[in-house]
């Protein structure tokens, strides 16, 4: 099967899932205690005033009707207005998830530069005492607390030492680079201890296959081996590894984002839940369910990429 | 074949293992050294469950005592951690938090422990109709991360800490059912298995006595690390102010009350982390050797 053809089929697959999704969605946020208009109006409004947005935004009709229209709406690029921003709040996405990528991708290549040095080294050094440093290491880095570890960090290189600003995001993108650094060095300590982990182990299985030893006897240089037939071959789970991390910091990115006043989609969330801007929530909500399935595609594709064996069906 | 046992002791009694003289070498110091981080690990519990059960006796000061005199001091003899922004000590806010914290850890990861394996066996067991509508259910749960779902539910429910409890239970169960989904699927076929069947066993006798206790290990182990997930989304719940609420002790709530004096007053952001962290390491450390001994028996 082409590649174009799997990318299809996986789109056609992904559509159930988002339906049954969006329908979670359209009944956890009605599941919410108190009149949506009411709300919106405040306690001033006359009856008549509620009725008629009642009637406007469409809750008076059938349920499935609201689902339908809920649907459209989105297929149409509307997901509501935010009462606490004033503004529609697909403008909001569209401007605060440039925010949230650009952090969790700057925090993915700094867990990739931390992992793949250190797991590779622990796993030649195989219960040597540099893989007892770098395990224990790793399990220090997985038991801390992100928001801890960015305030930190924040103490040392931004209130002591000043190199970095405390917070906040930039007008220019030479400032925002600045910003962008402690919040994704945050970040990346704990997937980076993740990866890390995960890359030691899944080597030290390779160097005691039976493949390595056939490659050494046929007299392939060391560092044919290493490309070839180890790191090729360690890449598969970390790569997969590597797709659940970075959905994993869609979510890491909400506190992440609020240590470091970033004005990402994870900090709208928060404060959409302190305003009870539920239509924001279901915004973000949904938003981020799509991610995660785009981020799940994109995993495969590498996978069968790296992996022939894995034949795309 | 010739065998040699090992005895580890820890606190909870005896494990017995017992490993073929060929692999003992290579083994014997792998497993040697990770008993020794195992036995870090239960050192650094035990002391915080004796913090959690006996703070009075270690504290110097009440958890929400304040003194306007002594607002926003550095580490001294008299608050070793010094004092926040109402003059409370952090030392002894710390200590107390030990309880809250340590509380919401265990029965945060238990309800869904007992949850998610309870589906994954069933599920796996069962097969079949109830197999598919179980793992659809769980695929849309599994699209959400865990941060998402645990504050999206905070959302409707509001925060507090009974509700802390209902969205982590919500969202935890399901590596749970997943683990041990997979593993009943690999023993379902043996035949062990099918000799309870033909000795007519009924249902709940199979999957209590003969497939539980071979499907637990893995849920074990992962258990060991969701507790360090739970108790540190717990804290960044109540970091975000969606969680436990001031003036309550509770180690991310003194963070979050902390952050607004970074600049000023770093001793109130953080030692209630290194205590957050210590509580971590040791439920880490005690995962991984539980791993290495419970593999070890297996297989």
């Amino acid at each position: 099967m082409s590649l174009l053809n799997y990318i299809f089929k996986r789109i056609i697959q992904m559509i159930p899932v988002i339906i049954i999704v969006s329908i979670l969605i359209f009944f956890i946020v009605r599941l919410i205690p108190g009149d949506p208009v009411t709300i919106r109006l405040g306690i001033k409004a006359t009856p008549q005033m509620i009725e008629t947005l009642h009637k406007e935004i469409g809750l008076d009709k059938p349920i499935f009707v609201q689902y339908v229209l809920f649907i459209k709406n989105i297929l149409n690029g509307n997901l509501g207005y935010s009462i606490r921003y004033c503004a529609p709040i697909y403008d909001l996405l569209k401007q605060k998830i440039m925010v949230t990528l650009f952090l969790i991708s700057v925090s993915l290549t700094f867990s990739v530069i931390i992992s793949f040095p250190l797991g590779y080294f622990a796993a030649i050094k195989e219960n040597k005492i540099q893989d007892q440093i770098i395990r224990n290491g790793a399990l220090i880095a997985l038991a801390t607390p992100q928001f801890w570890t960015g305030l930190v960090l924040m103490i040392i290189f931004a209130v002591s030492m000043k190199i970095f600003p405390v917070g906040g995001w930039g007008e220019s993108w030479p400032q925002r680079l600045r910003a962008i650094i402690l919040p994704a060095f945050t970040q990346s300590l704990w997937t980076g201890a993740l990866l890390t982990r995960n890359l030691r182990n899944s080597i030290i299985d390779i160097l005691k296959m039976d493949y390595i030893d056939f490659a050494k006897s046929t007299g392939l240089s060391t560092r044919v081996i290493k490309k070839r037939y180890i790191i090729r071959n360690a890449m598969i789970p970390y790569i997969t590894l590597g797709g659940l991390e970075l959905s994993y910091m869609l979510g890491g990115s909400i506190i992440v984002e609020r240590v470091f006043a970033l004005p990402g989609i994870g900090a709208l969330m928060v404060e959409s839940i302190y305003g009870r801007d539920y239509s924001v929530i279901q915004g973000v909500v949904l938003l981020i369910a799509l991610l995660v399935i785009i981020i799940n595609l994109f995993t495969d594709l590498m996978y069968a990429y790296l992996d022939p064996r894995v034949k795309l069906e | 074949m010739h065998t040699l046992t090992l005895e580890l002791n820890w606190s909870r009694g005896n494990k017995m293992i017992t490993m073929t003289k060929d692999g003992f070498n290579d083994k014997k110091i792998s497993l040697l050294k990770r008993s020794t981080s195992m036995n870090i690990g239960v050192i650094l519990l035990l002391i915080m469950v004796l913090l959690a059960i006996f703070p009075q006796f270690i504290a110097t000061h009440g958890p929400t005592d304040c003194s306007y005199k002594d607002m926003l001091k550095p580490p001294s003899s008299k608050h070793l951690f010094g004092t926040d922004n109402y003059g409370r000590d952090i030392f002894s806010r710390v200590i107390f938090a030990t309880r809250i914290d340590l509380t919401i850890g265990f029965f945060a990861t238990i309800v869904p422990f007992v949850m998610g394996s309870l589906v994954g066996l069933l599920a796996g067991y069962y097969g079949k109709w109830l197999d598919s509508i179980l793992m659809r259910i769980l695929d849309i749960f599994m699209i959400f991360p865990f941060m998402v779902l645990v504050i999206a539910i905070i959302a409707i429910l509001g925060g507090g800490i009974k509700n802390i409890y209902i969205a982590i239970w919500l969202v935890g169960w399901r590596y749970y059912a997943r683990l041990v989904r997979s593993e009943v699927l690999q023993i379902k076929n043996l035949e062990f298995i099918q000799a309870a069947k033909t000795l007519g066993y009924n249902d709940s006798r199979i999957i209590l006595r003969h497939v539980l206790p071979n499907v637990l290990n893995s849920a074990i182990v992962y258990a060991a690390s969701d507790v360090v997930q739970c108790m540190l989304a717990a804290a960044s719940l109540s970091f975000l102010g969606l969680g436990i609420q001031p003036p309550t002790p509770e180690w991310g709530a003194i963070i979050s009350e902390g952050k607004a004096f970074i600049r000023t007053a770093w001793w109130t952001t953080v030692f209630p982390g290194i205590f957050l962290m210590i509580s971590g390491l040791g439920f880490s450390f005690v995962g991984d050797g539980l791993s290495d001994i419970l593999r070890t028996k297996g297989r």
